[in-house]
């Protein structure tokens, strides 16, 4: 089986830089989570904000990889016309995986004050604020790619056929590059600060990337499952209307505390009890669709993959978002291990997993077959239920360490220390650290996924197979 | 779905929808900028504050710490540290953290920074205890 369109083949190295950065991110996750009952486990050479701040900064590169895969494998195929520069796309890669790297190796081997220094901090001060610790260099570097890649897709999309689900995609993907542009806003009062922080971080999370997340999720529904368009495309308006309707003002739930007016507990609560609805949406969507499947598609491991995304989404984001949103809540829940579980979830059920969707629908016709052989297949769809069900048992014991932490910090009468009563959490740190091993242990069967092959007389090489249209 | 709503309905309730939610949270934005004032008490917001507070960025606190709820759950909330422990106490303890950490505990980096470095952070954290929070967090613990 070839490709549809010969440049989609650019898709391939960023799904493969995306994977082993994954792979970078989960061993950080593995260090930080040790540290948590570990305490001085590799300190002072690796501190934990150190460690932390690349397991975060490289979950963001990695799915932004992914993203960028994603948009160039479909965009060309929803045109019907080859991307507009090839050239551009690898060029740009090589930018981004060489920027994001130098920021890693920056981290590690320079003190953070350092690295602020020789990077242009003082002339302009960006740094320093969680998400956005980035050295200057990296975060014009992010702008560069960020607009070399918008022209590209953009201008693919215009000389080609305009469909519902590329728009839909390019609209996330302008707002993505536009919100970014707050990272560069870093006032002294720290209550404008945080507020427009969020614009980066909640609109892009709670917003914008809903939007690539429903169209790429949609793209690979489409193709699987043979459904008509029209119907796939009508779905993708309902849920993006859903997620910005309820997202944009959903940012107040971040307001509460932070010295905003004291409305947004209203403002903030009602919409952002609404943020489930989208993923819900999703979660109907995906089994919707491949109960009214047209055609058994050989890729199995890529259909799992589309309705685990809709469901993890919908636990992760929606609900376990939900679960704290409502401001009497929160009060008592903001800033705690509750917050860290919903963290993992939603990342993890959303972004994580729809990129793993469409690196297991785009990878096997990048490697030249419509799927992988059944044994590659079956690895992957262990890979699936390891990482699953383990980041569950991760965030229901994360849960479990934040409801004991809400109560002897903020509820007894007679509330107690940070630090004694994270002393008192160990046993849930303990058993989070080893679904984590369990969650690497997956990962490593992902990866082996990708080399198995089947017994001699199944294979299939493709090669002389006419193109699927 | 059925055929009376259509891809082009779907469409259009889509941009209006969402534009009008943009509109409604940029005025919100907007009543919330002319508050602010009030509420963050910037007429207290000097040179040394926010010294402090680049200092605060410079060394990533946010990386273990959380500040008025947001950041890591590492370590203690320090947007209340100043009323909890009062300013030498702040001081004391960031300047003798031990190099090497302590044993089988979770450690502070000892920071090297000069006494007038501390009084700025000392400053952005007294700063940033005014600041009108809606009597979060519950109590003085954090």
């Amino acid at each position: 089986m070839q490709l549809q369109y010969k440049s989609q083949a650019v898709a391939k190295p960023y799904f493969i830089a995306a994977i082993g950065l994954f792979v970078g991110q989960i061993l950080f996750g593995l260090i930080i989570g040790l540290q948590y009952v570990v305490g001085d486990f590799l300190f002072p050479a690796i501190p934990f904000n150190i460690a932390r701040m690349v397991h975060t900064n490289l979950l963001i590169v990695w799915l932004l990889f992914g993203f960028m895969g994603a948009a160039y494998y479909l965009v060309p195929e929803e045109t019907e016309t080859e991307l507009h520069s090839p050239l551009l796309a690898h060029l740009m890669f090589w930018i981004f995986l060489v920027a994001g790297a130098l920021t890693i190796v920056g981290y590690l081997m320079v003190p953070y004050a350092s690295l602020a220094d020789m990077t242009g901090n003082n002339i302009l001060a960006t740094m320093g604020r969680e998400f956005l610790e980035q050295p200057l260099p990296t975060k014009l570097g992010i702008v560069v790619v960020a607009l070399a890649f918008l022209y590209n897709i953009g201008m693919t999309i215009l000389k080609g056929r305009k469909t519902a689900l590329s728009i839909i995609l390019l609209i996330g993907l302008v707002g993505l590059a536009v919100l970014f542009l707050f990272a560069f806003y870093n006032p002294a009062n720290l209550v404008k600060d945080k507020y427009f922080w969020w614009w980066v971080v909640h609109l892009w999370v709670e917003g914008v990337w809903e939007l690539i997340m429903a169209a790429i999720l949609g793209f690979v529904l489409l193709k699987i499952t043979g459904v008509d368009r029209e119907v796939i495309e009508k779905w993708l308006y309902v849920i993006i209307t859903m997620a910005l309707v309820s997202g944009l003002i959903g940012t107040g739930h971040h307001y509460y505390w932070i010295g905003a007016p004291g409305y947004w507990q209203w403002w903030g609560g009602i919409f952002s009890a609404l943020e489930p609805l989208p993923f819900f949406a999703m979660t109907v969507f995906c089994f919707n669709m491949v109960n009214r499947r047209r055609r058994e598609h050989p890729n199995k491991a890529a259909t799992l993959w589309a309705l685990g995304t809709g469901v993890m989404a919908f636990l992760g984001a929606g609900l376990w978002g939900f679960l704290h949103t409502l401001a009497p809540v929160n009060y008592y829940t903001h800033g705690t291990q509750i917050t860290a579980a919903h963290g993992h979830l939603a990342f993890f059920g959303a972004y994580v997993m729809v990129v793993l969707t469409i690196i297991s629908y785009a990878m096997p016709i990048l490697r030249g077959r419509e799927a992988n052989p059944e044994r590659a297949q079956v690895l992957e769809m262990w890979a699936f239920w390891l990482m699953t069900v383990s980041m569950v048992f991760i965030t229901l014991f994360l849960t479990g360490a934040g409801i004991l932490q809400v109560w002897l910090q903020r509820v007894i009468p007679d509330p107690q220390e940070f630090m004694t009563v994270q002393e008192q959490l160990a046993l849930f740190y303990w058993l989070r650290w080893m679904a984590g091993v369990v969650f690497f242990i997956g990962l490593m069967v992902y990866l082996c996924s990708f080399f198995a092959k089947d017994k001699p007389q199944t294979v299939e090489t493709g090669e002389v197979q006419p193109a699927a249209t | 779905m059925s055929a009376f709503f259509t891809k082009s309905m779907a469409r259009n309730i889509f941009y209006g929808g969402t534009l009008f939610s943009v509109l409604l949270f940029l005025a919100l934005t907007f009543h919330t900028t002319w508050t602010l004032p009030t509420r963050d008490h910037r007429e207290n917001l000097t040179e040394q504050v926010a010294r402090g507070k680049h200092l605060w960025e410079t060394r990533n606190c946010i990386g273990c710490h959380t500040l008025l709820g947001e950041g890591a759950y590492f370590a203690p909330e320090l947007g209340n540290v100043y009323p909890r422990r009062g300013a030498e106490f702040v001081k004391i303890w960031i300047k003798y953290r031990p190099r090497e950490g302590v044993p089988g505990r979770r450690s502070m980096p000892q920071f090297d920074f000069t006494d007038a470095q501390l009084d700025d952070i000392v400053a952005f954290l007294k700063w940033t205890s005014e600041i009108n929070t809606e009597k979060w967090p519950p109590n003085i613990k954090g």
